[in-house]
C-alpha cells in the first residue's frame, strides 16, 4: 500500500511529521507494507494534513486526519472503504478542480526529493526544448507568453530577459527572490518544498537564454524547508546531469546556490536582495542603472520571483500560446492566488487572471472561519491596499487594481471580520515600514515613524480632522518621495483604510468641526 | 528539540571563518554560520571577518546589526517566536501573543531571568492559511488557539 503525506511547512505545523510517524509504527504493528511517500501539499489548507492513498480509482484523499485517526483511516485505506475523513478522489475535489493548476500542476503530487519523478511528471521538457531553441527562440516564447514579473511589479518578463541576453559582460547571473516576505502569502513557499525542480528548471532557461552559467536563490530564513527543499533539489539536479556543465551535453553550463537571508523583509525588494547577496546591509539601490544591466557584482542580471521562474517550463513545454490562452487585458496566464488569515478554505488557488475578488473570498475562500461578516480584505501583502465588500466586484488583474488605488502584488489575500479596527492596522502598516526600511530614504525612514505617532492621535481623538490631513500629506511625500516600494507603497494601506473605514479614525469630520 | 551550542573559542571561530573564504560575498554567510555554532555572533568575531574579508570593522558591524536575525548575546535555552504578521492578526494572533507575555512574565523580545525562555516577534512564517503560527525552537506550529500557545509555553519552561 502506497500513501502520500505533505512535507509542506503548512502540514507539518498541524502535525504530519507526527501523523508520519504513527503510521510507520501502526503499520510495523501490523505488519503491514506501507509505503510513505512524502509531498508537497496540495494546499487545501483547511484540510491538512491531508493524507492520500494510491487507490485503483486514482489517488483518495483523508484529511484533515490527527494522530487519534490514524488507526481508523488505516483501516480505511487497507480496505479502501468509507470513513468520515475520506474526502475521495482527490482530483475531483472541487475546490481543486475548477483551478487551472499551470505552475502547480506537481505539486502535492510528486515527491519533491526525486528528480526521476519529477522527470515522470513532464518535468524537464521545457528545458529540451529550450536547449534546441537557443536564445532568440526561448526570449519569442517568454514574450509571447505575456508573462509578467509575479513578485508583484508585473514587469514583462521576456523584456527583462532580452535586456540581459544583450548586455555584453563577462559575467552574468539569475537570480532567484525567495525572499518571501508578504504576510498572506506562501506560494513561493509552497513550490519550493513541494516542487523544487520546477524553479530550479526555471532559472536553468533562464540562463541558457541570457548567457549566465551562475544562479543563486536568496531564500529567506524564516523558510528553513524550503532551504532544504532547495539544497536537496541542486544536489539531485546535478547528481542527474541537470545542473553544471555541459548539461546533458548540449554545450550549455550552468550552476546555483541557495543563499540565506537574515530577517530584513526589504531586501524582498530586488536591488536590496543584490546588495544582501554581496554580502552587505539590504540598503536599497537607485535605479537606474537597471539590475539588467548593472546587477550583482555589478554584471547584468535576470532577477525575478520564484513564481516567475516556476511559470517558465511549462511556457516552454506546453507553448506560450497554452499560457497566453488564460488571462485577461495585459494579465496573462494563471495567478497562484493564497487565500489566508480569517478564512473558512485558506490555501492556494491559482486560476487564469479575472476571476473577482468577491468569487475568491466568498464563493471560493467560503468567508470566514469565525463565521462573523468579512469586513476588510487586504490583497498583495503589507504593502497592499484594504478593500471594503463594496469593491469585491474588482477583477483579479493588475491594472484593475490599480485602477482602484491598490495592488495585486505577490497574490496574497488576508480577510479580516467585523471585529477588526482598521486605525489599528494602518498604525501597523506604519509600524512596520518604520522597523522594517532600510533608512536610504527621508520619506521612508523618518515618514513611517511620524505615521505612527500621527495615527497614535487620531486614535486618541487629539485634533483628528487636521491630523488626517497631516497623515495624507505624509503618504503624499512617501508614495511619491521614496526608491523602493516599502516607504512608496506602505501609504496603500494606510490610505485604504482611511477613505474606505473612515469611522474607526475618530468621529467624523463635521461632528469634530461642531465640536470644536 | 533544544539547541546546543558550542562555547566561543577563537581558534573555532577562526576555523569557521577560513572555511567560507571563498564564498563571493560571503559576510552574510559567515554571520550565519558563527551563530550557527555559538549561537550569537560574539563582538570578538566581527574583527577577524573584517580581516578575512579585506573589510573595515565598521562595514561588518554595520552588516551584522543591520539583519534582525543576528544576536549580540546567546538566547535563552528556549526560542518562541510568535508571528506578528497581518494574516495571524487576523486570526487572533495578538490576543494570544498577550497571554504569551503575561504568562512568561517578559515582553516580545526580552528572556525571562532565570533564561530559560526567549519571546520573540517574527514576520510571518508563511503558514497564513493555517493561522495563527509560531515555532519553538525549529518546530513549526499553526492554529494556535489558547490551549496550544499555553502548551508551547510550558513546553518552552520546562
Amino acid at each position: 500500500m502506497k500513501i502520500f503525506i505533505p512535507l509542506d511547512a503548512g502540514s507539518v505545523a498541524v502535525g504530519a511529521d507526527e501523523i508520519a510517524a504513527a503510521f510507520v509504527q501502526l503499520a510495523e504493528q501490523r505488519s503491514l507494507d506501507l509505503e510513505i511517500v512524502r509531498t508537497g501539499s496540495r494546499g487545501l489548507y483547511w484540510l491538512e494534513p491531508m493524507i492520500e492513498l494510491a487507490a485503483p480509482e486514482g489517488r483518495v484523499a483523508f484529511g484533515p486526519v490527527t494522530e487519534a485517526d490514524v488507526g481508523s483511516v488505516l483501516d480505511a485505506m487497507s480496505n479502501n472503504a468509507e470513513h468520515a475523513l475520506r474526502l475521495g478522489v482527490t482530483d475531483e475535489i472541487p475546490w481543486l478542480k475548477r483551478q487551472t493548476r499551470l505552475t502547480f500542476v506537481r505539486c502535492g503530487v510528486v515527491d519533491p526529493r526525486s528528480v526521476e519523478d519529477y522527470r515522470a511528471h513532464d518535468g524537464y521538457k521545457g528545458l529540451e526544448r529550450a536547449l534546441t531553441l537557443g536564445t532568440i527562440g526561448i526570449l519569442a516564447d517568454v514574450s509571447a507568453s505575456g508573462l509578467r514579473g509575479r513578485g508583484g511589479a508585473g514587469f514583462p518578463t521576456g523584456i527583462k530577459w532580452k535586456t540581459v541576453a544583450e548586455a555584453q559582460a563577462d559575467r552574468k547571473f539569475i537570480v532567484c527572490n525567495a525572499d518571501e516576505g508578504d504576510s498572506g502569502t506562501f506560494a513561493d513557499r509552497m513550490i519550493m518544498e513541494g516542487d523544487p525542480f520546477v524553479v530550479i528548471e526555471g532559472m536553468t532557461i533562464a540562463g541558457i537564454a541570457v548567457g549566465a552559467t551562475k544562479g543563486y536563490i536568496y531564500i529567506r530564513s524564516e523558510y528553513p524547508h524550503a532551504v532544504i527543499a532547495l539544497e536537496e533539489g541542486i544536489k539531485a539536479a546535478r547528481r542527474a546531469g541537470w545542473l553544471g556543465d555541459n548539461i546533458r551535453g548540449s554545450g550549455h553550463s550552468f550552476d546555483m546556490e541557495v543563499r540565506v537571508g537574515a530577517g530584513a523583509y526589504v531586501c524582498g525588494e530586488e536591488t536590496s536582495l543584490l546588495e544582501s547577496l554581496e554580502g552587505r546591509r539590504g540598503i536599497v539601490r537607485a535605479k537606474p542603472p537597471l539590475p539588467a544591466h548593472k546587477g550583482l557584482f555589478g554584471k547584468p542580471t535576470v532577477i525575478n520571483n520564484v513564481l516567475s521562474f516556476a511559470a517558465i517550463p511549462f511556457i516552454l513545454n506546453d507553448g506560450a500560446k497554452a499560457y497566453a490562452d488564460f488571462g485577461m487585458g495585459r494579465s496573462r496566464g494563471t495567478m497562484p492566488i493564497q487565500l489566508a488569515g480569517n478564512i473558512k478554505f485558506g490555501g492556494l488557488f491559482e486560476v487564469a487572471f479575472g476571476i473577482t475578488l468577491g468569487e475568491l473570498i466568498d464563493d471560493v475562500g467560503g468567508g470566514t472561519f469565525t463565521g462573523k461578516p468579512v469586513r476588510a480584505v487586504q490583497v498583495g501583502g503589507p504593502l497592499g491596499a484594504y478593500f471594503p465588500r463594496e469593491m469585491f466586484d474588482t477583477p483579479f488583474d493588475y491594472e484593475a487594481f490599480a485602477k482602484r488605488d491598490g495592488l495585486i502584488g505577490h497574490g496574497g489575500i488576508v480577510v479580516f471580520d467585523d471585529s477588526v479596527d482598521m486605525s489599528k492596522q494602518a498604525r501597523f502598516a506604519m509600524e512596520f515600514c518604520a522597523v522594517e526600511s532600510c533608512g536610504k530614504c527621508t520619506p521612508c525612514r523618518i515618514g513611517s515613524t511620524r505615521g505612527v505617532e500621527t495615527i497614535d492621535k487620531i486614535r486618541r481623538g487629539e485634533r483628528v480632522a487636521e491630523n488626517i490631513a497631516v497623515l495624507e500629506d505624509l503618504s503624499n511625500t512617501m508614495k511619491f518621495g521614496s526608491l523602493c516600494a516599502l516607504g512608496g507603497f506602505t501609504p496603500y494601506p494606510v490610505m485604504s483604510a482611511l477613505k474606505h473605514f473612515r469611522e474607526d479614525f475618530g468621529p467624523p469630520p463635521a461632528h469634530l468641526q461642531a465640536a470644536e | 528539540m533544544t539547541s546546543v551550542y558550542e562555547p566561543w573559542d577563537e581558534t573555532r571561530g577562526a576555523e569557521i571563518i577560513a572555511g567560507l573564504g571563498d564564498v563571493e560575498g560571503g559576510t552574510i554567510v559567515m554571520l550565519h554560520a558563527l551563530q550557527e555554532a555559538f549561537g550569537y555572533v560574539p563582538a570578538a568575531a566581527i574583527p577577524m571577518i573584517a580581516e578575512a574579508r579585506n573589510l573595515s570593522r565598521a562595514e561588518v558591524h554595520g552588516v551584522f546589526t543591520f539583519y534582525h536575525d543576528f544576536r549580540h548575546e546567546p538566547a535563552g535555552k528556549h526560542v518562541l517566536k510568535l508571528c506578528r504578521a497581518e494574516a495571524c492578526q487576523a486570526a487572533g494572533g495578538d490576543a494570544l501573543v498577550a497571554r504569551a507575555e503575561s504568562k512568561l512574565g517578559i515582553s516580545m523580545g526580552k528572556t525571562t531571568p532565570d533564561q530559560r525562555v526567549t519571546l520573540e516577534p517574527i514576520y510571518c512564517l508563511g503558514l497564513c492559511a493555517t493561522a495563527p503560527s509560531a515555532m519553538l525552537d525549529g518546530r513549526l506550529v499553526g492554529r494556535l488557539d489558547e490551549k496550544r500557545i499555553d502548551a508551547l509555553v510550558a513546553e518552552a519552561q520546562r
